[in-house]
């Protein structure tokens, strides 16, 4: 009999992760939580949740490659801060706007995560301290811009109200309303950005180059460059991704909430951190996907909406459920993977003695 | 990492101090130069009617009490884990909830209710981090994910504990922890730093912590090979790091005469992290530096405090903060320090040239 190929370390805490997501989804909808009983909550998931999968998909990639970029909230307050100021001043009242607003955003993304890259990999300093920075520097410029709220509304820019208004439709995943009108299931535009935003990096981590370089830095940064990897070029373009999949997730979370505010996205950089690992990022690097970071962040969102439509609808009831949440998955990786190693171990000692035997 | 590793072992020793020291000047110069008024210091009468040292300076050594407390841990956790505690302000709200909730026990606060309120306060401190240190100990998993456990619902637990928004505090031992004893014209909180200083030297005097914390940090397996315990250490480095944070949280509490547990502590993780950093100290762990860590905590806080000075407005205050910060680690970064060491060779070398050159004349 073919023994079948065991699974990795990465595909194993992968499965977890879609495993309980599944789990935890189906519980909801059986017992079952308000709202869960209708399709629409899973867009909605989506849909609220856009701009943390793109950043949750930022951290995997630079943490994958042995990394941490803690800037990734601020860049998005920066970038929702700069656009809405832009689309309420500007007078180009068209589409073009709105592309020159993306370009703002890339480019603020681009500029942080290439700045942030640059002293990371060529000058060596701890990524920790540099993204804390970053991430300094973002917020304190995002209150340099206007320390008021700046809203984008109908009045202020009509062509981007309509572009963020559009939704995508898909009746057969409706329901029927208690006056008979089928309502269709919506999903926003940022939300399949977001779900695009996952293939690509899943495809680009698993097939491209860069990708597979990503895993062998993270993996060990020694043999790296012994097979002639070239390491600090590999760890800057990580930083460079990073900051431009910020970049975007602030132009998707701007369609979703046209308010540019200097709270924006406060604390998002640690959720998006717990996503990653309840995915099965490992901290350590070379051990991750972003399949898995999706369904983290799924879980995440899940177990945030379940006690928001519970009865224990208290912020500090999500906080301790969200940290005990983080504490199982925590645990439960530690356990099976190091319970692996054991076996593993055992395995190394005791085959030289069978060939022999 | 072993490549980063090799380059500070080079820069270790009274080196390791020169970066942080420069800053400090550079900063106590800038500020002579803009305003010779910045560091007089008088005699003034405070509200509680003590006279008490005033000025610009004690204000910055005060303020920084907690954060120099904290960074005194944290360089411990660093150093043995590799890592760094991202709950530190959040335990530090627990314990400030814990140390509330005994003083509020009874009407009047008494000096045998606060010796009980300090008491609990420090344990309850130790008990959340070593939660902490058997994770990262024991389970072996990164101290930041580690701590994001508590770090995301540590200040959800003190708000469970006190119940309420934010319990007051009166009376004179509050006051006298919080501010100045009467008759003593230095703010408390300073003495708490050399008490927590002195302690902790006096452990490195006559233990030998400091060796085998640096041991494990360089190499775990060597360390473990060579008769050390890894794992105890780095739980002793959280339950040291316990102490520490039980302490600040108390300066917090005392300092404000209530709790509030949103703002108590909040964000001095990140500065924390950063005073390590400034210290010239390794962030992936190995050999360390109190003096320095403590010196990155007064150079955050004089930076803040120049900054106000300057009327920059309180919530543009962290872009600039963040362009010095820039400025300090890119001057410390090994590869600025390799570069500037062979500069100063090659000029040392041309000069022993020149004067060869000058004795053949």
């Amino acid at each position: 009999m073919k023994r079948r190929e065991p699974l990795t370390n990465t595909q194993l805490l992968t499965t977890i992760a879609i495993g309980i997501f599944v789990v935890m989804y189906a519980v909801a909808v059986i017992i079952p939580v308000q709202g869960f009983e209708k399709f629409q909550m899973f867009f909605d998931l989506l849909n609220d949740n856009a701009y943390l999968i793109i950043i949750a998909c930022a951290l995997s990639i630079v943490m994958i490659g042995g990394g941490i970029n803690i800037s990734v909230g601020g860049v998005i307050s920066l970038t929702v801060m700069a656009c809405s100021l832009f689309l309420n001043g500007t007078n180009l009242q068209n589409a073009w706007g709105i592309v020159v607003a993306f370009l703002l955003a890339l480019g603020i993304g681009l500029a942080f995560g290439a700045g942030m890259g640059f002293l990371i990999s060529y000058l060596e300093i701890q990524p920790f301290i540099v993204t804390l920075a970053g991430m300094f520097l973002a917020r304190g410029l995002t209150t340099m811009l206007s320390v008021n709220p700046v809203k984008v509304t109908k009045e202020t820019h009509a062509v981007f109200y309509a572009f963020r208004s559009n939704k995508i439709e898909i009746p057969f995943l409706g329901y029927t309303a208690q006056n008979g009108n089928l309502i269709p299931a919506k999903l926003e535009i940022g939300a399949v950005v977001a779900i695009l935003i996952v293939i690509i990096c899943f495809l680009m981590l698993r097939y491209v180059k860069l990708g597979r370089n990503i895993y062998a830095l993270g993996g060990n940064q020694q043999s790296a460059l012994m097979l002639g990897i070239n390491v600090k070029r590999t760890r800057f373009l990580s930083y460079v991704i990073s900051g431009l999949l910020s970049g975007i997730a602030g132009f998707v979370f701007l369609m979703h909430k046209p308010t540019g505010n200097a709270s924006v996205a406060m604390r998002s950089e640690m959720d998006a951190i717990a996503a990653s690992i309840i995915g099965g990022t490992l901290l350590t690097g070379g051990v991750g996907n972003v399949i898995g970071t999706f369904f983290g962040t799924m879980i995440l969102a899940t177990i945030q909406k379940i006690i928001g439509m519970s009865k224990l609808n208290d912020s500090w009831w999500q906080d301790m459920a969200s940290g005990a949440l983080l504490g199982v998955f925590i645990l439960l990786q530690s356990v099976v993977l190091s319970s692996r190693e054991k076996r593993r171990a055992q395995k190394a000692a005791a085959a030289p003695v069978l060939q022999k035997g | 990492m072993s490549v980063r590793k090799k380059s500070t072992k080079k820069a270790n020793g009274l080196g390791q101090l020169i970066i942080p020291l420069t800053a400090l000047a550079l900063l106590l110069l800038f500020n002579l130069f803009r305003d010779p008024n910045f560091f007089s210091i008088k005699i003034a009468v405070n509200n509680n009617g003590n006279s008490v040292l005033s000025g610009n300076l004690i204000t910055i050594i005060d303020n920084a009490s907690a954060l120099a407390i904290i960074a005194m841990g944290m360089t411990l956790v660093t150093a043995a884990c590799g890592g760094q505690d991202i709950s530190v302000g959040a335990v530090g709200a627990i314990a400030g909830s814990f140390f509330v909730q005994v003083l509020k026990a009874w009407d009047t606060i008494t000096a045998g209710s606060m010796i009980l309120a300090i008491l609990v306060c420090i344990l309850s401190a130790v008990a959340f981090m070593m939660f902490n240190g058997t994770l990262v100990a024991v389970f072996k998993i990164q101290p930041m994910i580690a701590t994001l456990i508590l770090f995301s619902c540590g200040r959800s637990i003190a708000y469970w504990i006190t119940g309420s928004a934010t319990p007051q505090l009166e009376g004179s031992i509050v006051r006298a922890m919080g501010m100045t004893i009467p008759g003593i014209p230095i703010p408390t909180p300073i003495f708490a730093v050399c008490l927590v200083g002195i302690i902790l030297a006096l452990i490195f005097k006559f233990t030998n912590l400091r060796l085998y914390t640096q041991s494990v940090g360089v190499n775990q397996g060597a360390a473990r090979l060579n008769g050390i315990n890894p794992t105890a250490i780095k739980f002793l480095s959280f339950v040291l790091l316990g102490v520490c944070v039980a302490v600040a949280a108390m300066i917090g509490v005392c300092r404000m005469a209530q709790l509030s547990h949103k703002t108590l502590l909040v964000d001095i993780e990140m500065d924390a992290i950063l005073a390590v950093a400034i210290g010239g100290n390794n962030l992936g762990g190995g050999k360390f530096r109190l003096a320095g860590s403590i010196m990155g905590a007064y150079i955050i806080q004089m930076l803040t405090t120049t900054l106000y000075a300057m009327n920059v407005a309180t919530v543009n205050v962290k872009a600039y903060k963040a362009i010095v910060i820039i400025i300090i680690v890119v001057a410390g970064s090994p590869v600025i320090k390799s570069k500037v060491s062979a500069l100063i060779s090659r000029i040392k070398a041309g000069k022993l040239q020149t004067s060869a050159a000058k004795g053949v004349e």
